[in-house]
């Protein structure tokens, strides 16, 4: 590694404390670990893409990095700051370089604002300097870069398509030149075509720009065709981290192939039945997480080791958390079947 | 026979921006024992079809033409005879399990009260076959899980339950309507697995509404594609996938991003699916489709068969669009500029909300 | 080709066009709220209330305060409702132009309904989001007492209050005021508590917005409409506390007087015959209620329309 990456996060942990109803004040509340000690490294115009199932602590992972919700761990940044020690008032001037672009196109815009303030408010916020006319001039230009027409700067949110509202979405996270920009789900409320649009949109924004993206996508599709490298999450740990091509073509953790096994293919030749790798039972509750390897539950490869000990993060530049790594093999496929038929 | 026979379905929804035209002119039938996949993205018409036919529709939604359920007119019928078949030939599921199970009931209870209600059983045979049905879904130690509460069951199995409740008087045509839109993809695959397992076991069809094509390639033996409220196409599942005859059908084969290919940039459809409010003149396909003609833009086409069991909507020849031989080249960002008043208004609020409530369990299970 | 340039045209032309105006959920409200009959039916009550309140004064023949001899102590027979002595509504047992009296009662009447109101928006909105912003123990506090203020039964302590500080209009406001604000901010902590975690909030925070701003132009314009819709249906509910306050004989003193007041006089001397007395103030009474309450039915369906 010859370039210092643009974030640098070790051992981020995010804590939710529970309280049950009927909880008498003084009962120490539960802890809820959503995410539990998470590394990775970003560079300075690289993709990384998060995936998981739901309750794997990728949203949360990103409401972490961007200062939404209180995290312990470290989260270095190019210049050598970490993000998580910041007080509010230095994190001000690093919320200009990360911004977020939300899951729900129209629930991410005030129903009550025009685009145009939309747009405008992070600019407004972070340079409260600017002039009327010269805001106007930026914000129209933004929305020109994303697709938009700039003459549609007073209209309202719920006047434009869900495509569209994603693309002021976008426009509102660029227009104070972020170094970096979390997509959280950016993709998943739209339909298939729109989709596209708004993916090659990023693509084509993120190269001109320079942009560094944390996407994150329960999708493992649209995360192979956007991500550099690819990050897989399950009940707020990492399970593997490798290159996009690599992870797609070469999984080594049990859960990363039965993760893949199960996306379906648009192809009716493609005999599913044949390929899906079960997993048996249900996610376990994060309140309670196994010991040791959190996946073990749930894993055709368990052994009594892994109860015992948390797996490291381990390898060069394909890093994967198992006692076992490697590809699945016949038996154990069929060994996963027939538990989960039984 | 055909199972169900549906002829010139349209289905209107007065709101306060105008008459919204959700499904038009639709021509449909379904084998016993066949899947069918009806595949459109959000505002095609898809699942106010299958609201229409189980006469679920928002109150603001009037249905015309025929369906024909093993011979007998189903659409519009009085609600007495619809709470009959609803019961024991037509089950639904939706993409919400919470939206047909009652969180204040025991989910025992709940499966005994249609039992008790259509089939005359004794509570305590009503409750050793929910039983049976929780068996046959795979929920693990059903004996003791049927005492539960919904909210107590975790979202995979609490669509597990809603199928075995929708199975319960053996239904000779399940509709699923995006059924695991809202599971992760392990669980999807499971619950896919077990809707063909159960097909097999009790001899039904099944109708899938879906914007998934991965899911319908899984899961399907014929297809009707909809956009803008028409069937644009329809085909075997294979042809559809491997020579898709229609534009749009086409478009949207080529947008989906695929773990099992190595690609660059996606070939997105430009542009934004149509108002229903109001509707083009031609064919709603136009604003966005390579291969359009000057005809196109005022006159509707017409479904026309073209091979065994294909049929397809279009003006552009049919070799033209599977050599590929597009008439006009669209910037992928050209129609996203076009302004809102033109095309790209969604569905008016009201419409949706409608809909919403025409698919809530109290107009569904109450005799 | 030809297809094609004919839409590049289109686009050109498009994008010189001047800036497009946007339809504003406001916009959207009021022509739902213009086309519901009821709605509108009920704002054209109000308004002719309103004018009656206000102008009613230049129309009559008599000076509320005046008393009218010729008709004093034989009210059943001579004052009577006619227009040729000019006393329109009639007269009081005192002599005094109901007329008059109705409009002065009309005045003090809203008066009481709407500041009662205002005073309950502007409080009631700026309390309750703030505590459901802020949240937390904050949020506990501030809601505590409010719960606190709710459990003094307050029908009691404006009773007190208007018996120890004497029967003043300013007291009867500042006792109606005390209490109106406590519903309000506690709908308005409901409403903030589920606007909190949209993502439009959320988008505002990540990108360092101050928690003031937010409130004010992100919280504050997506309450409104329940705002609107509580307040509207607040009024009523302040005229009748005043109305009933003013019955049991403590609110307004005379000479001022209110519905209330006079609708307890017409009470009084319904025995002797002179049913005028309260049809009039009771007439004005039920409807402006009506109105209000068609306004505020109108109101919520305009603003709200998935609740339908």
């Amino acid at each position: 590694m010859t370039t210092k990456p643009l974030l640098d996060v070790r051992d981020l942990r995010v804590t939710f404390q529970i309280r049950r109803e009927g909880d008498l004040p003084w009962t120490p509340p539960r802890q809820l670990h959503a995410v539990g000690g998470v590394d990775f490294t970003l560079n300075p115009g690289e993709t990384l893409g998060v995936v998981g199932e739901s309750g794997c602590g990728k949203s949360t992972l990103a409401r972490a990095l961007i200062g939404l919700v209180p995290a312990t761990g470290q989260a270095e940044w190019i210049d050598g700051r970490d993000l998580l020690a910041l007080t509010p008032r230095q994190m001000m001037k690093y919320r200009a370089d990360i911004q977020m672009v939300f899951q729900d196109p129209l629930a991410s815009l005030n129903p009550r604002m025009t685009v145009g303030q939309i747009i405008a408010e992070p600019l407004t916020t972070h340079h409260p300097g600017l002039g009327r006319a010269e805001v106007k001039d930026r914000v129209k230009a933004m929305m020109q870069k994303v697709g938009l027409l700039p003459n549609q700067i007073n209209r309202y949110p719920h006047e434009f398509s869900g495509g569209q509202c994603q693309r002021i979405g976008i426009a509102r996270a660029l227009i104070v030149e972020p170094k970096l920009i979390i997509c959280d789900e950016p993709v998943s409320a739209l339909d298939v075509s729109i989709q596209a649009q708004v993916i090659n949109l990023l693509i084509r924004l993120q190269r001109e720009l320079g942009l560094a993206l944390v996407f994150i996508a329960h999708d493992l599709s649209v995360v192979k065709h956007i991500s550099d490298r690819v990050m897989v999450l399950y009940l707020g740990k990492v399970m593997e981290i490798a290159s996009s091509d690599d992870l797609y073509a070469a999984p080594q953790h049990p859960y990363t192939q039965a993760l893949l096994s199960a996306v379906p293919v648009p192809d009716p030749d493609f005999d599913v039945a044949e390929s899906v790798v079960p997993l048996a039972g249900d996610l376990p509750s994060p309140l309670a997480p196994p010991s040791g390897c959190v996946f073990r539950t749930r894993c055709p490869r368990a052994q009594p080791a892994c109860a015992e000990q948390v797996p490291a993060l381990m390898g060069e530049d394909h890093l994967t958390a198992c006692h076992f790594p490697g590809p699945l093999t016949e038996e154990e496929i069929t060994r996963a079947r027939q538990t989960e038929a039984a | 026979m055909a199972l169900l026979e549906i002829n010139d379905l349209s289905v209107r929804f007065q709101t306060n921006d105008g008459e919204v035209r959700a499904v038009n002119d639709v021509n449909l039938t379904v084998d016993p024992g066949e899947t069918l996949g009806v595949v459109g993205e959000s505002g095609s018409g898809k699942s106010q079809l299958s609201f229409a036919l189980m006469g679920l529709l928002a109150r603001n939604g009037r249905a015309s033409g025929s369906v024909r359920f093993d011979g007998q007119e189903i659409l519009n019928a009085p609600p007495k005879l619809m709470n009959r078949i609803r019961a024991e030939k037509i089950a639904m599921i939706f993409q919400d399990p919470m939206t047909s199970l009652n969180p204040y009931m025991r989910v025992a209870d709940q499966m005994a009260e249609v039992l008790t209600l259509h089939k005359g059983m004794t509570k305590r045979e009503a409750v050793a076959e929910a039983v049976r049905m929780l068996d046959a879904v795979k929920i693990p130690d059903a004996q003791g899980r049927v005492r539960l509460y919904p909210h107590e069951f975790s979202g995979g199995m609490r669509q597990r339950v809603m199928i075995a409740m929708a199975l319960l008087c053996k239904p000779r045509l399940l509709i699923a309507d995006e059924p695991t839109t809202a599971l992760d993809v392990t669980v999807q695959a499971q619950i896919m697995q077990l809707l063909a397992d159960l097909q097999r076991e009790f001899g039904m069809a099944m109708i899938l509404i879906t914007h998934d094509m991965g899911v319908v390639a899984g899961s399907c033996e014929r297809v009707v594609v909809m956009y803008g409220g028409r069937i644009r196409e329809r085909a075997p599942v294979g042809p559809l996938f491997s020579a898709p005859a229609h534009p749009y059908t086409q478009g949207l084969l080529a947008a989906i991003p695929r773990v099992d290919h190595q690609g660059d940039e996606l070939a997105a459809i430009p542009g934004s699916p149509p108002n229903m409010t109001r509707p083009p003149a031609g064919c709603a396909f136009e604003p966005r489709c390579p291969y359009r003609r000057a005809e196109c833009a005022t006159r509707e086409p017409a479904l026309d068969g073209f091979d065994e069991g294909r049929a397809r909507a279009c003006f552009a020849p049919l070799q033209d669009v599977l050599a590929h031989r597009e008439t006009v080249h669209l910037a992928e960002d050209e129609a996203a500029i076009a302004s809102p008043d033109e095309q790209d208004e969604a569905i008016p609020a009201a419409a949706i909300a409608g809909a919403g409530v025409a698919g809530t369990p109290s107009t569904v299970d109450k005799p | 080709m030809v297809i094609q340039q004919d839409k590049m045209q289109s686009l050109a032309a498009r994008m010189a066009e001047d800036e497009v105006k946007g339809r504003s959920p406001w916009a959207d409200a009021r022509k739902r709220f213009l086309r519901n009959r009821a709605a509108m039916a009920g704002l054209v009550i109000l308004i002719l209330v309103a004018l009656f309140a206000l102008f009613g004064n230049r129309f009559a023949a008599w000076s509320n305060e005046d008393l009218d001899f010729n008709v004093m102590g034989q009210v059943a027979t001579m004052g009577m409702p006619s227009v040729e002595n000019g006393h329109y509504f009639g007269t009081d047992d005192l002599g005094r132009d109901l007329f008059a009296r109705t409009v002065q009662g009309t005045q003090i009447s809203l008066m009481v309904g709407i500041v009662g109101a205002a005073i309950a928006v502007i409080a009631g909105t700026l309390y309750g989001a703030t505590a459901g912003y802020v949240g937390g123990r904050t949020d506990q506090l501030m809601m505590r007492a409010v719960d606190i203020l709710m459990a003094i039964p307050y029908m009691f302590v404006l009773i007190l209050l208007l018996v120890m500080f004497g029967r003043s209009i300013a007291m009867l406001f500042l006792g109606i005021g005390l209490i109106s604000w406590l519903d309000m901010s506690r709908i308005v902590r409901g409403q903030t508590l589920s606007l909190k975690n949209r993502e439009f909030i959320e988008a505002a925070r990540a990108t360092g917005v101050p928690a003031w701003r937010i409130i004010l132009r992100h919280i504050v314009p997506n309450l409104l409409g329940v705002v609107a819709v509580y307040a509207t249906l607040l009024v009523p509910l302040m005229i009748l506390t005043e109305s009933f306050i003013s019955f049991l004989g403590l609110g307004v003193q005379e000479p001022l007087t209110s519905w209330g007041a006079l609708i307890s006089e017409g009470a009084r001397t319904m025995s002797y015959g002179t049913l005028w007395q309260l049809a009039f103030p009771l007439f004005f009474f039920c409807i402006t209620l009506f109105g209000f309450f068609f306004v505020g039915d109108g109101l919520r369906d305009a603003l709200d329309p998935k609740d339908r």
